[in-house]
Order: C-alpha cells, then structure tokens, then sequence
C-alpha cells in the first residue's frame, strides 16, 4: 500500500472530525432553514456517487477490451463504493426533501434516475457475489449500463420540470455557505480515494489467496 | 451437485425473493409516495398546528448524519474485517506451504 495512505488517512480523520463544525458556521438558508445543512453531505455524496459509477463503467469497459484483472479490482472497488454513497444520497436526500417539499419521495427524473442507477450497481455486486465463474465479464455489462446512466442523472434536473434544486446552485453558492460546501466536499473525496485503496487491495489479496489455494492443491 | 450447478441455484432462488419482495413492496409505496396533498382553503400559523404537524428539522439533521456515519462506519469496519480474514488465511496457507516444503 501507498506510502501516503497513512498520513492521507490521518489528514482524512481530522477532516472528518471538523465537518460537524465547519457545517454549523455555515448560514442558515433562507427558506429552508436548518434542514438546508443537510446539504453539505448530501451533494457531494451524490457527485461521488457519479464519480463512482463512472470510475466503475469505464473500467469495466477496460476490463472487457483487454481482460486486465487491475481494470476488474477498480471496477469492483467503485461499484462498492458506488452503492455507499448512492444509499448516503438516498437516504439523506429524503429527509430533506419531507421538510423542504412536504414529500419524502417524488418520482422525477433526477431522483428515480439515481434510484435506478444505484439498483444496476446493486445488481452488479449482486452478479459478482452469486453469479458463479464468468460473472465478472456479466457483471462489467451491468456497469456499463450504470456509466451510461450517470451524465442522465446530471442534467436531468436542467431538461425535466422537477422540484429538484438545478445543478446552478453550487457555482452560485456565497463564500460563507461555498467554504464549508467544498471543505466537505474535498474530505468526501479524499474519503473515496482512500477506501478504493483499501478496496483495491482486499481485491489484490483476494487473488494472491486464490493462486495459494492452487499451490496447495497441487 | 456441482458447485457452478449450487451457484446457479443460489443465484435463481435469491432473484426469486428480489422480485417477490419487489412486486409485494414496490406498488404500494409507489401509491404512496404519489398521493396528492389535501387542498388547501385556508392558512394556519405554524404556532398554532399540532406538534406532530410542526416538522421540526433538527431530528431530520441528526437523523441524515447519523446514517451518514453510521453507513460510512460499517463500510469502513466491514473492508477492514474482510481485510483481516484475507490476510489471516494467506498467512495460514504460506505457513502450510512452507511445512510442505520442510517436509
């Protein structure tokens, strides 16, 4: 593993530790209040989620051109974490949407095309865990359709009538709310690198036990 | 039984129970989360709606992050464990390997 994964991973836990702080000197939103902090989180999740899918998609795509097993141990590390920011998004989405639209759930573009793309990469880790000898090369088809969810899933909200703010509100956000927003956004991908490392490695390891297994058995 | 014939198997059953527990749960909530609001005739301050009515945002806050940490929490646990399991055989095996050789 990575020198810098420890230092990283220290850097990361300080960062994570002020989050909660950084948030509360953010301003209170003018309509939505204090439920509007929820955003902080709830954004870039969702853009790691799409980082996720797209890192899964592209090296499954990789993985299928040229059957390079590093391309295989990327896309199942993203597609992992794929379907932990997805849940992240899911469920914090939600919460805020029952205070600031009266509804926990609407089905709009922006929202069921997510679902939906979380459900394919559900389907993916589902496919890789019981799908048997070959379902990698299956599973990498499945990501493909994920990958080519995601540039759906951004500009939904711009093409679709959606109560859904618009992807226009990060670039206009003030100083006093935009700091705290890119500080978590920043930790969150710090975050994402550091368990694709981890991730990437259990998979590394995974093989080495494999190729141990044959050794005993011959 | 193959195990290639176990997997398939395994791998039917559990589509089997996704989509019974995606027709059972799926519709209603659907029907659900698309029934329209009351329509309104006429305004009521805030103050004067029953609590339960009120929606305080706090516990919606808390509750966001504490799924956030808790979800973050038991991935990172769940890679670590899984992590751990991995290496404690690889070093059973290399172990086993080596008294091969020895012997």
């Amino acid at each position: 593993m990575s020198t810098l994964f420890a230092p990283a991973s220290g850097l990361c836990a300080i960062m994570l530790a002020a989050t909660p702080f950084v948030i509360a000197s953010a301003p209170y939103e003018s309509t939505m209040g204090l439920v509007q902090k929820i955003f902080y989180y709830h954004v870039p999740s969702a853009w790691l989620m799409m980082l996720a899918a797209l890192v899964s998609g592209t090296s499954s795509g990789f993985y299928l051109f040229n059957r390079k097993l590093s391309w295989d141990r990327i896309a199942v590390a993203s597609a992992e974490l794929m379907v932990l920011f997805g849940a992240i998004v899911l469920i914090t989405g939600p919460l805020w949407g029952r205070k600031a639209w009266g509804v926990w759930w609407q089905w709009d573009a922006r929202l069921t095309s997510s679902l939906t793309t979380w459900m394919i990469f559900c389907a993916y880790l589902i496919v890789r865990r019981f799908g048997g000898i070959g379902s990698e090369k299956l599973a990498a088809g499945l990501a493909l359709f994920g990958l080519a969810n995601v540039p759906f899933i951004y500009v939904s909200v711009n093409y679709w009538r959606t109560i859904h703010p618009t992807t226009n509100v990060v670039p206009t956000l003030p100083l006093s709310m935009g700091g705290p927003f890119w500080f978590c956004a920043l930790t969150l991908l710090l975050l994402y690198m550091l368990l694709m490392q981890l991730r990437i490695r259990l998979e590394e390891q995974r093989t080495q036990l494999d190729d141990l297994y044959l050794a005993v058995d011959k | 039984m193959g195990r290639h014939a176990i997997m398939i198997q395994r791998t039917r059953f559990l589509i089997g129970i996704f989509l019974l527990v995606f027709s059972l749960v799926v519709p209603p909530v659907v029907a659900w989360a698309q029934q329209p609001g009351e329509q309104v005739d006429e305004f009521v301050p805030i103050s004067e709606l029953p609590p339960e009515d009120q929606l305080p945002a706090a516990p919606l806050l808390v509750s966001a992050y504490a799924c956030v940490v808790l979800a973050l929490g038991v991935y990172v646990w769940s890679v670590g464990r899984r992590l751990s399991t991995v290496q404690q055989e690889i070093k059973r095996l290399e172990l086993e390997i080596k008294q091969d050789i020895h012997n």
